[in-house]
């Protein structure tokens, strides 16, 4: 792949004069290095949203689900609004490490490794709310198909959140492998530089006693592959489920067979929001500028405005066949969407998710850091107000007019939500500390066909075949 | 094959010549054992202090000791039969007849006791029982168990002894006979020929004493005009089942009027019966000011000022008598009315008019005009003995007690300090009594500032008789031992006469001459008596001059002022009870309060309002409500209520209580203190006042914005003229580009459902009329947990059984549909949709109850991921509690939102201090069913546990189920025939032939559930 030289005409992925070594050292250099104040900062503003996310989860789980806003119409709010939501910005990772090496866009290696850190903390936000939301968390396992002692009592196989614990199951278990294979090489490269017997003892139990064989590196290769083919159908199926949720109800708003692929494209759309989110930050406190570059974020940029657009264009076909059913509770349910009394989040979702990705058509704006960081945050916001207005706007105004209501949030699930961004960040600020943020050993093989030194140089000899 | 096999039993063996096999051989053990050792020396043996017995005892000992500490012991709360009495097996349930009259309410009843405890109201079936249980009968067992009751006699606030009070109670009258001073008897409306027979005698034995009644919510206008005609304080016994047209002048009587309890004969004259083609039903006018149950059911509702309703009733009278008494009415309302009364003329005997006006001369007209039309539902067969009281006698009283004349006042079943408009005076008129007592369950009002706070029994702990109506005869008997050292009033008054016995003894030799030809135990079991009923003579007055009075009454400047009780809590007796609290008002929906109602028109004049806020609470302005008396309320919350007439506004009776009430049951205005004169109709003025207040309603949205298809309704025109599918439409869907009826297309292979029992429901909108017993009947039959003002506010309370009720936001529901089918582009659809969420100012109203529909293919089903929810065999969709992981997806996926989930742990927690927070609430509970705990999906389960029963009893007699014995709570209280449950696999059952009838329709049929709860077309005889 290394010797695979891009087209002229290609930007370089890799900016400056990088060699083998200084992309070891910039690589590792967060790790060995002492944290700066910032990262202090962040870090514990972050921890203690976690520690009051958590405090809500106690007082939820001692006292009850009543301590949260819903009631006997909408049994759902904030706490599967949250529940989509972070899966849905999980997929951005998933996407990016897997769909993108099948496709061989190495872009994506400078940026993979993050986003799959942040696609496995994000499912695992994501995982606490099915389980918190239950009556009774602490029977959570019975929805595990498990040998049990109650004769023979069983899940029930219709149930589309039993097929949700299959998937976010599924979903978590191979990111993680998927993460960690990659993660392999990397590791042995900081336990190799390790000073401290004790760094070098974890980073060698990390890194799985890696030894950079030849052998190594081929298994490497095609467990890549082989977990690469196996996490492309997840990117699709697992939203595809999770959308099933509401699917495949009777509550108008909820049946739609548009459902799965505009809950893909939602995802990946919040997924690269959030990639985007992390990593602008990411780039410049930890001196990555060289790695991910305006290019990167240029392309991620365009991934959003495409996605965005499909979402647009799911919004309205969801709107039109409201209309063309001619069922009057389908269209009621739409009409009440968008004019009714949660019409602000309706029109917070359409300006956030439709119009503002729309920028992205002006170069310009593409490149620009800032307006990127402010369209990704957002993005976010408006993808949290999609979950919530299918959620809540349908629920609240289903069938029978007696049944109607509204939901208003408590402390304890905005406290809920603030954790879970609390334990995310906290999960993502330790990771940034501790792993190689980038793919090294993937940039290094990239570096000469697409280091902007190598192409400079290369372009000086008009031979770039010969090394 | 035998074997050569030899088997080696140590290495030894190779050895021939070893010493060990041969030692082997001869014993066990290669060396010798030292038994000698140590049992050898049996001195030392027999001195040792543990011999093997001993040793083999303690090891028994320690080892069944260890086994039987390491059971958790039973804690024994309850004290196990010595001699298991014959009539309680434990498990099985017994019943009991009896009748409730506590003043208000009257019912016969069956009570339903388990181990001794009664749990639950139900209807007497017996021939001549007649009397329902309302919603707050049904609620009285919980009112037993109430843990704020006066537990005993209380002398001057401390505790007492009865002998005590007995003492204190004939020395008082002793020195009242020696000072002269009168003795008062001040009693509730009693109907009890046994309690006026010893009060007779005690008024013989005292000549200084009276007796006076006293009904928290006067008749007496009427009683006064029914007694200047017939010559008896009583009222009429209305049979609306044979009317054709009955107009009703602010008569709510599906409601509390007179009593209430006309439901039954009410419906039985909707429900359509006839020829095909050729159906009836009766016709209802009303006019009213405030938006009644009535009136809900009305074909034709005239929104009217009482003041107005007086001039209507003259010109009724007018019209109906010949009569030419000039009336001051408007022009429309006169053009109205006067149809109405043609109607109601031409009639003749098939007409009935009833008036809740409370003017002598007004009730005069009624009997006037019921006697022109020979009204056959005018009786005066078995007149009702349940109100006497005499608002005269009563304002007597408190003007002798001011003036110091009454000497000894004892009071039974009243709570005047509570409920008279001026009570001030009663309380400084108490002052100069030298002794008054007061029978009470409660340390009431007055209970707790008389000399003796004189703790009495629950009706369901008590004996006693009952003459509802005039010729039957009811006995009340206790169901349970008293639970309090209480005693009856009229046991004090046996002591005082000088009677020896109990009151049991006295009442049943008293009865003797009642029930001739019948037995103690025969009317005992029975409940009730029906002898001759006599009829009460007719006679006349001067109807003509009573009507030129009422057309000159004055018209008082500012707004109408209309007292009413609310179905809810009715009087008010029972304010601390928790069941009360929390039933929704039919009409306003609202729970946990009572409030101004007001036309939208005036609420817009005065700046009142209504909104819905964040959470889905209704938030309402406050208003200062001031009469003509200069008596104000202060802080009184506002409901604009549609079908409210202009310039009236409605307050209920029997709120603002605050002695002897939880707090969280002090909810609410004292509307007593505006009684003055207990004249149901004051003039006031309304003005804002600051704050707003937070209502615990159950619906916010009040229109059915059109979707006709929810309740299905005709006119009796259509009805009868074309066919079902005209005015019962089928949904239709698209198959093969074909339309067929959406119920023939099926994703699933059906189950066979041939076979056993499949239980249905018939609920028929015709005779609904909104009443609320089967809402209280569910919550004491399934042990609904009440969870208080704000939780029901949050949109949380847990009815399994709730009646939605709608109003049209145009003139008709049919209007409604009308508007939305013309519905033309986006625009259009905007602005009306938003239009149609507001109630007309004088709407249609109907009412559903929606339960769980037991959907055979059921949504929640499907969604639940531990199978928690599934179908039975019956048709019955379970719900196994304890398989419940609380996700909550079945209630979403619920298109009739009728599940209902346990967000707290709702018993034994202080934060919900209700009955289930302490042992003598929790004593209500049925034991047939379990109590939810927090974290589970809850929801109406058909009765599951009273199907089974009923199985099993057939099954252990060896028969098979007869009809009308499979019941649920709902439809066995359900006393006007809208809920019919039963089998519909018995072809010739009740519910088998309603689930066929034309009219027959499933809720939100299109969405493909499949439902056992059917629904009847509502027809309208407009």
């Amino acid at each position: 792949m290394s010797h695979i030289y891009d087209s002229p005409i290609r930007k370089p992925l890799i900016i400056g004069d990088k060699s083998y070594h200084d992309v070891t050292v910039d690589v590792a250099a967060p790790v060995e290095g002492k944290a700066n104040k910032q990262w202090w900062i962040v870090f514990s503003i972050s921890l203690l949203a976690f520690i009051w996310g958590l405090g809500c989860i106690v007082y939820t789980i001692s006292t009850g689900i009543g301590t949260w806003g819903l009631n006997k119409t909408v049994g759902w709010a904030w706490d599967i609004t949250n529940f989509v939501w972070w899966v849905g910005i999980g997929h951005a990772g998933t996407l990016i490490s897997a769909v993108l090496l099948l496709f061989r866009q190495r872009w994506r290696m400078a940026i993979n490794r993050s986003a799959e850190a942040m696609t496995i903390f994000s499912v695992i936000q994501a995982g606490l709310f099915p389980i918190i939301h239950m009556g009774r968390p602490w029977l959570a396992y019975w929805v595990l198909p498990i040998p049990n002692q109650f004769g023979s009592l069983w899940v029930n196989f219709n149930s589309p959140l039993l097929w949700d614990v299959f998937a976010i199951s599924t979903y978590l278990s191979v990111s993680l492998v998927f993460w960690w294979t990659g993660l392999l090489p990397d590791f042995a490269m900081l336990r190799d530089r390790a000073i401290t017997p004790f760094n070098k003892r974890v980073y060698s139990i990390l890194s799985f006693g890696w030894s950079g064989r030849a052998k190594d590196w081929q298994r490497f290769e095609e467990v890549s592959l082989v977990l690469a083919g196996l996490a492309t159908p997840l990117v699709l199926s697992v939203h595809t489920i999770v959308s099933m949720d509401f699917a495949t109800s009777v509550i108008p708003g909820w049946h739609t067979t548009i459902f799965p692929p505009y809950f893909v494209a939602g995802a990946v759309f919040s997924g690269f929001a959030m990639v985007n989110t992390l990593l602008i930050i990411m780039r410049k406190v930890s001196n990555l500028e060289a790695y991910i570059t305006i290019q990167h974020i240029e392309l991620m940029n365009i991934v959003i405005m495409i996605t965005g657009s499909i979402v647009g264009v799911a919004y309205i076909t969801e709107l039109f066949v409201a209309w063309y059913s001619g069922v009057e509770y389908e269209q009621y349910a739409f009409l009440n969407r968008a004019t009714g009394p949660y019409w602000w989040a309706y029109w917070s979702m359409m300006t956030c998710n439709v119009f503002s990705p729309q920028f992205m058509w002006f170069k310009k704006l593409r490149t620009s850091i800032m307006f990127s960081f402010i369209i990704s945050i957002v993005v976010n916001i408006g993808m949290w107000f999609e979950r919530f207005v299918i959620i809540v706007t349908s629920l609240h105004r289903d069938y029978l007019p007696s049944s109607w209501t509204m939901f208003s949030p408590t402390f304890v699930d905005i406290g809920i939500f603030i954790g879970t961004i609390g334990f995310f960040f906290v999960l993502f600020l330790l990771y940034a500390r501790t792993f190689p943020v980038i793919a090294q050993a993937e940039v290094k093989t990239i570096l000469k066909a697409t280091g902007d030194n190598f192409i400079k140089a290369r372009a000086a000899n008009k031979d770039s075949h010969h090394e | 094959m035998s074997s050569n096999k030899k088997y080696w039993k140590s290495v030894e063996e190779l050895n021939e010549n070893s010493s060990i096999v041969e030692a082997l051989r001869n014993s066990e053990f290669v060396e010798e054992i030292p038994t000698d050792e140590f049992l050898g020396n049996s001195s030392a043996l027999s001195s040792a202090g543990t011999t093997r017995r001993d040793f083999l005892k303690y090891v028994g000992f320690t080892t069944a000791a260890a086994t039987l500490a390491a059971c958790e012991g039973p804690v024994n709360m309850s004290i196990p039969y010595v001699v298991q009495p014959e009539e309680i097996i434990p498990g099985i349930a017994d019943y009991y007849a009896t009748t409730v009259f506590d003043g208000f309410d009257f019912a016969n009843l069956l009570v339903k006791t388990r181990e001794g405890r009664p749990i639950k109201i139900d209807n007497n079936g017996m021939a001549g029982a007649k009397f329902a249980a309302n919603a707050r009968v049904h609620a009285s067992v919980l009112s037993l168990y109430d843990s704020m009751r006066l537990k005993e006699p209380k002398i001057s606030g401390k505790t007492a002894s009865w002998v005590d009070v007995n003492s204190k109670l004939q020395s008082s009258l002793t020195d009242a006979k020696a000072k002269g001073g009168q003795v008062v008897l001040l009693t509730n409306t009693l109907a009890s020929p046994s309690t006026e027979k010893l009060i007779a005698e005690f008024l013989g034995k005292n000549p200084n004493a009276k007796h006076v009644i006293y009904d928290a919510v006067s008749e007496s206008e009427t009683l006064d005009a029914f007694e200047t005609v017939y010559g008896e304080r009583a009222l009429v016994d209305y049979d609306f089942s044979k009317a054709s047209v009955i107009v009703s002048v602010g008569a709510d009587f599906l409601g509390d009027w007179q009593g209430g309890n006309y439901g039954s004969s009410y419906a039985k004259g909707r429900i359509p019966q006839g020829s095909k083609g050729n159906q009836k039903i009766s016709r209802h006018f009303q006019l009213e000011a405030n938006m009644t149950l009535s009136g809900a059911a009305a074909d034709k509702r005239v929104a009217m000022s009482t003041a107005n309703q007086k001039q209507a009733l003259v010109l009724i009278y007018n019209i109906v008598a010949g009569a030419s008494i000039p009336v001051t009415l408007e022009a429309k309302l006169k053009a109205e009315v006067s149809k109405i009364a043609q109607e109601l003329g031409k009639s003749g005997g098939k007409g009935v008019l009833v008036s809740g006006i409370q003017d002598k001369n007004a009730q005069l007209l009624v009997l006037a005009i019921n006697q022109v039309l020979k009204s056959e539902s005018f009786s005066t067969v078995g007149t009702r003995q349940i109100r006497k009281g005499s608002n005269q006698k009563v304002a007597q009283l408190i003007n002798d007690m001011k003036a110091g004349s009454v000497h000894t006042l004892i009071m039974s079943g009243v709570n005047p300090v509570y409920s008279l408009p001026n009570s001030k005076d009663f309380v400084d008129g108490l002052k100069k009594v030298s002794l008054s007592a007061s029978f009470s369950l409660k340390e009431d009002e007055t209970a707790s500032i008389t000399t003796i706070a004189a703790a009495a029994p629950h009706y369901l702990e008590s004996w006693g008789d009952v003459s509802i109506t005039k010729g039957t005869y009811s006995l009340t008997q206790p169901t349970i031992r008293p639970l309090f050292d209480t005693k009856q009033f009229q046991d004090v008054l046996l002591f005082l006469n000088g009677i020896p016995g109990t009151y049991y003894n006295y009442l049943k030799a008293n009865s003797a001459s009642i029930i001739a030809g019948s037995t103690w135990n025969q009317v005992l079991h029975d409940g009730i008596f029906v002898g001759t009923i006599p009829t009460t003579a007719g006679g006349t007055a001067d109807y003509n001059g009573a009507a030129s009075a009422l057309a000159q009454s004055k018209v008082a400047q500012g707004l109408e002022l209309v007292l009413y009780t609310k179905t809810g809590l009715g009087d008010g007796q029972q304010a601390n009870n928790p069941w009360l609290q929390e039933f929704p008002d039919p009409i306003t929906r609202v729970s946990w309060d009572n409030y101004v109602t007001i036309s939208a028109a005036d609420a817009k004049k005065l700046d009142l309002s209504n909104e819905i806020v964040a959470d889905g609470g209704l938030n309402g302005s406050y208003a200062t409500i001031k009469t003509s008396d200069g008596v104000t309320l202060e802080n009184v919350p506002v409901i604009v209520q549609p079908g409210q007439a202009v310039g009236t506004v409605g307050l209920a009776f029997g709120y603002g209580k605050s002695a002897a009430l939880k707090e969280e049951m002090q909810v609410g205005v004292n509307a007593y203190s505006l009684y003055k004169g207990f004249n149901n109709v004051q003039t006031v003025t309304l003005t804002k006042a600051d704050g707003e207040h937070e209502f615990a309603c159950v619906q916010g949205q009040k229109t059915l914005m059109g979707r006709g298809d929810i309740i299905k309704e005709t006119t009796l025109k259509i009805f009868n003229t074309e066919d079902a599918e005209f005015w019962n439409p089928q949904p239709m869907v698209s198959l093969d580009h074909k339309e067929v009826k959406a119920t023939s297309v099926d994703l699933w292979a059906s189950f066979d459902r041939s076979v056993g029992h499949h239980f249905n429901l018939s609920i028929d909108l015709n005779a609904c009329t909104g009443c609320g017993s089967c809402v209280i009947a569910c919550h004491a039959e399934n042990n609904v947990p009440v969870v208080g003002k704000e939780e029901v506010r949050r949109s949380r309370d847990m009815h399994w059984l709730r009646i939605d009720r709608y109003y049209s936001s145009e003139e008709t529901f049919a209007g409604d549909n009308e508007r939305k089918e013309n519905i033309a582009g986006l625009s259009s659809s905007l602005s009306t949709f938003n239009e149609m969420e507001n109630a007309s100012d004088n709407p249609q109203v109907a009412f559903q109850p929606v339960m769980c529909q037991h959907c055979n293919h059921a949504p929640c089903e499907t969604v639940c991921p531990v199978a928690a929810t599934s179908h039975s065999r019956q048709g019955q969709n379970h719900m196994a509690y304890n398989r419940c992981v609380g996700t909550r997806y079945c209630a979403n996926n619920c298109p009739y939102k009728v599940r209902r989930f346990n967000w707290f742990l709702y018993n034994k927690n202080s934060e919900f201090d209700f009955h289930m927070n302490d042992d003598l609430g929790r004593m209500v509970l049925n034991p047939d069913v379990n109590v939810r705990s927090r974290g589970v999906m809850e929801k109406c389960s058909m009765c599951i546990q009273k199907t089974q029963e009923t199985i099993l009893t057939a099954k252990n007699e060896g028969r098979e189920v007869v009809d009308g014995e499979f019941q649920t709570a709902c439809s066995s209280a359900c006393t006007t025939g809208a809920m019919v449950f039963g089998d519909i696999n018995d072809k010739k059952s009740k519910v088998a032939k309603l689930v066929k009838d034309e009219r027959m329709y499933h809720l939100l049929e299109h969405v493909g559930t499949k439902p056992n709860v059917v629904y009847h077309v509502k027809v309208r005889n407009t």
